[in-house]
């Protein structure tokens, strides 16, 4: 999901980060209330970084013969809400910008959207609707892991495509080409994270039935 | 979920991340991100990169890079995951 350093025109380059910047100062915020109101939550929340930091490292090989990385957002998301992984989220690609040459600051505020903003939410919104829906907690953290996760390879081959229309095809052929290459990769990671993410919650007690359901 | 539910879990994953080294072990494994910037710099030859990394690590540094941030994750984890566990057995 890296969009590498120079690879979006400056103007995009320059949009996605306006678009990115208040989540990430919103979830600055919102940590620093959770951590003064629920001191016990600093542990959960520690474990939820390592996650990330973990999971984001792995680049997996996957079906298409390609290899692509998964991005552990899902479990933060789910127990503290998407605020929190877009500071966690930005950390990550920070680390890997500066570090790494993986990813890059020119395309910091596209990358931060689709892994740090828009995976989180969409976990946050499954997981929400799932449990209302009826399903177990295993199985909404798995749906919720699992669609994050792919949501933000979705979302890269959105902002590529937006970037790069075809010639032809224009943006949908274009979209097509990004997430035949993204998406499709993605799919088998995005299910090993998933089931991954079910056993770290329930290694860290959050799948008992006292559950009530994470608070943004 | 029992510990065998969880090593059932943990198999699986294994297996999903196992299965495309075994169906192909001859395919190339590049990475996605390179794939889509060489997609972008093929279909749009006028496109002029306006800026490039700080620096780049060397290929075995990327390896020791990527291999400290995972352990420093799986260090935090480890360490939650550990006392909640000895905190439980007391």
């Amino acid at each position: 999901m890296h969009i590498m350093e120079g690879f979006l025109p400056a103007g995009h380059a320059l949009a996605w980060t306006c678009i990115s910047a208040p989540f990430v100062v919103a979830g600055g915020r919102s940590l620093r209330r959770t951590r003064a109101e629920k001191p016990e939550a600093r542990l959960p929340i520690a474990a939820a970084a390592g996650f990330t930091f973990v999971l984001s490292a792995l680049k997996l090989p996957s079906v298409t013969g390609s290899c692509s990385h998964p991005t552990g957002t899902g479990l933060g998301a789910i127990q503290f809400g998407p605020g929190l992984m877009a500071v966690i989220g930005t950390i990550v690609l920070l680390f890997q910008a500066l570090l790494l040459a993986h990813g890059g600051l020119s395309t910091m505020g596209a990358n931060v959207f689709s892994m740090a903003i828009a995976g989180p939410w969409v976990a946050y919104g499954v997981w929400n609707l799932a449990r209302k829906l009826g399903a177990s907690a295993a199985i909404a953290v798995f749906l919720a892991a699992f669609l994050g996760d792919l949501a933000t390879y979705c979302v890269t081959s959105l902002q590529l495509a937006l970037a790069f229309p075809d010639a032809q095809s224009g943006f949908a052929g274009a979209y097509a080409k990004f997430a035949g290459i993204f998406a499709v990769t993605q799919l088998p990671l995005a299910a090993a994270e998933g089931l991954v993410t079910v056993v770290v919650m329930n290694a860290l007690g959050q799948l008992q039935p006292r559950l009530k359901g994470a608070e943004a | 979920m029992s510990a065998r539910t969880n090593s059932l879990l943990l198999g699986l994953a294994a297996l999903i991340i196992a299965a495309p080294l075994i169906l192909d072990p001859k395919a190339e494994f590049g990475g996605t991100d390179d794939a889509a910037s060489a997609v972008v710099t093929a279909t749009n030859p006028g496109y002029e990169k306006w800026t490039g990394p700080l620096w780049q690590p060397a290929k075995e540094m990327e390896g020791l890079l990527f291999a400290l941030q995972a352990a420093f994750g799986a260090g935090l984890l480890g360490y939650v995951i550990g006392r909640r566990h000895g905190r439980d057995g007391k």
